[in-house]
């Protein structure tokens, strides 16, 4: 059959069809769509067949291209259960990723608590890991002398403060996250770095004996906050790890499959890290509650964050 | 051979074929999006700035959302397609070219700072220009390539030709080219049809002129034209 006889005979259609696409929301009509997409399918496999020119094959291919995207598209609806995700999604992610988070558990614990212990015992150590003028602010931050413990603050203080942790510290865990991409050395890094900082901090406060102003104010939050960052850590490595070592797959799909396992832990990472946010700006700088009240409540939540995390096992189908 | 041509074998039972981007048409999109960014967070600030530490906060909290999930909700809602890609033509796409989930691109655009190292995209560029789809490194670890979705030129219009039938048999193959030549006639300049038609004057038995005439009517002929 000639081309042009071909494109008589069909015209029709295919402008209607095109038509019926350029209205959004036709769906409805799905039973007469699957007929449009396998006719379409005809046309252009016969259209290839009888080398048809370039133009028509070109036009059918968008058309057939545009009902395999409506046909095929992802509904986000039926599948975002956050439930499901809350109870089995996020914690068998976590068991699964359980190998990777010990490699960065280490990585961010080990030098925080060596760093910790040395900072604690020389006086002059912390210079040597964070710059002065950063200790001194530190310092003044929980300062027991000063009168407002330097965190008694103004609802409009926490809020400004919320938006800080949001935007700082998720941005921190993305790029925990991402720098898996470079063989994992970015994420080793960035555990590494925060690592040493946190313990750092952690061992000069200490040895200054501010004890009742910084374990109180970081107990709740830290509890997401640690957790998420190891988290992230985890599921960067595994980007690493799936290119340094595809096994049977070619290392672009181990990479495109470490990429979508990840999924669910960006999402629960994402989750701890508002939780995070929010605890740190109007729980933890909170100075009107007991001490005790604060750490009641710190260990709790450690408590119920390590609960979480172990229970993914029993989800793992073997 | 450089070809910017991906196809992928549907449940159609046929291939479709797409035109993957490269980094230059991504750029100038890019750029586009950076600048309706920058914007966007301007006026945002001069909105929040007279509610002191409470707009503080909500600007900063505006700041993360626009920073890592403006090109997310765009892909994901509007086709796959962020202001930018769309001045361009271009759309997100996974690699089976359905559309991206909320994932795949969640994955893809927090990847975007693996790509920025060590300064201004360069490992994303190193990436995309070392693989036959133009991939950066998120777009590997989430399995998503950027494809043309620009409509194509209309073909030309064939009115008032008259058929000629060829003096020798052609390949199927040589058929198609001259139906191609005849649909694309308005695209090539006027020295370029006679250039092209030169080639095949031992078929046409014409010159400059009359043998691209020749071929537009031999074009005609298996277009079907009576």
């Amino acid at each position: 059959m000639k081309q042009q006889l071909f494109e008589q005979q069909h015209q029709d259609t295919w402008d209607q069809i095109e038509q019926c696409l350029d209205k959004p929301g036709n769906v409805q009509n799905s039973v007469l769509f699957t007929e449009h997409y396998m006719l379409l399918c005809q046309h252009l496999a016969l259209s290839k067949q009888r080398l048809y020119d370039t133009a028509l094959i070109d036009r059918l291919n968008k058309l057939v291209m545009r009902l395999y995207r409506e046909l095929y598209r992802y509904r986000n609806d039926s599948r975002l259960n956050f439930y499901s995700f809350f109870v089995r999604g996020f914690p068998l992610s976590i068991y699964r990723h359980r190998n990777f988070i010990a490699v960065a558990l280490l990585v961010f614990l080990l030098p925080g608590l060596i760093a910790g212990g040395w900072v604690f015992f020389d006086e002059n150590a912390v210079y040597s890991i964070i710059d002065g003028p950063s200790v001194r602010q530190i310092e003044q931050m929980y300062d027991p002398g000063a009168s407002k413990l330097g965190r008694e603050r103004e609802a409009e203080t926490d809020i400004a403060m919320f938006g800080f942790y949001i935007q700082n510290n998720i941005s921190i865990a993305f790029r925990c996250f991402a720098g898996g991409l470079l063989a994992g050395l970015g994420t080793l890094l960035v555990l590494f770095y925060n690592g040493l900082y946190i313990g750092s901090i952690a061992g000069h406060l200490t040895r200054l004996d501010y004890i009742d102003t910084f374990y109180p104010f970081v107990v709740g939050h830290s509890a997401f906050e640690l957790t998420a960052i190891v988290f992230s850590g985890a599921a960067g490595l595994k980007l690493g790890y799936s290119i340094l070592n595809p096994g049977p797959f070619s290392r672009r799909n181990a990479l495109r499959r470490a990429g979508q396992e990840a999924i669910p832990m960006l999402y629960g990472i994402i989750l701890m890290l508002v939780i995070a946010a929010f605890m740190e700006a109007f729980w933890s700088s909170n100075a009107s509650l007991a001490i005790s009240v604060k750490y009641t409540v710190g260990a709790t939540c450690w408590l119920l964050v390590l609960l979480y995390s172990l229970s993914g096992k029993r989800f793992e189908s073997r | 051979m450089l070809d910017t041509s991906y196809r992928v074998e549907i449940p159609g039972g046929i291939e479709l074929e797409a035109q993957v981007v490269g980094p230059v048409p991504r750029f100038l999109a890019f750029s586009i999006d950076f600048i309706i960014r920058g914007i966007f967070l301007f006026i945002a600030s001069l909105v929040s700035i007279p509610f002191g530490q409470l707009g503080i906060g909500f600007w900063l909290i505006l700041l993360f959302l626009v920073e890592w999930f403006y090109p997310v909700l765009f892909e994901v809602f509007r086709n796959g397609q962020t202001p930018g890609k769309k001045a361009l033509g271009i759309s997100v796409v996974q690699d089976d070219l359905t559309p991206v989930s909320f994932g795949t691109s969640l994955v893809r655009n927090l990847l975007r700072s693996a790509d920025f190292l060590p300064f201004f995209y360069l490992f994303g560029l190193i990436t995309m220009v070392s693989n036959s789809r133009f991939q950066r490194l998120g777009d590997l670890a989430a399995g998503t390539l950027v494809i043309s979705v620009r409509e194509s030129s209309k073909p030309a219009t064939i009115d008032n030709i008259t058929a000629l039938a060829p003096s020798t048999s052609l390949l199927k193959i040589e058929q198609t080219a001259m139906v191609d030549f005849l649909h694309r006639s308005q695209q090539l300049s006027h020295p370029r049809q006679q250039e092209l038609a030169s080639i095949l004057d031992g078929v046409t038995h014409g010159k400059n002129d009359d043998g691209v005439d020749q071929l537009h009517r031999i074009g005609a002929w298996f277009l079907g034209v009576k």
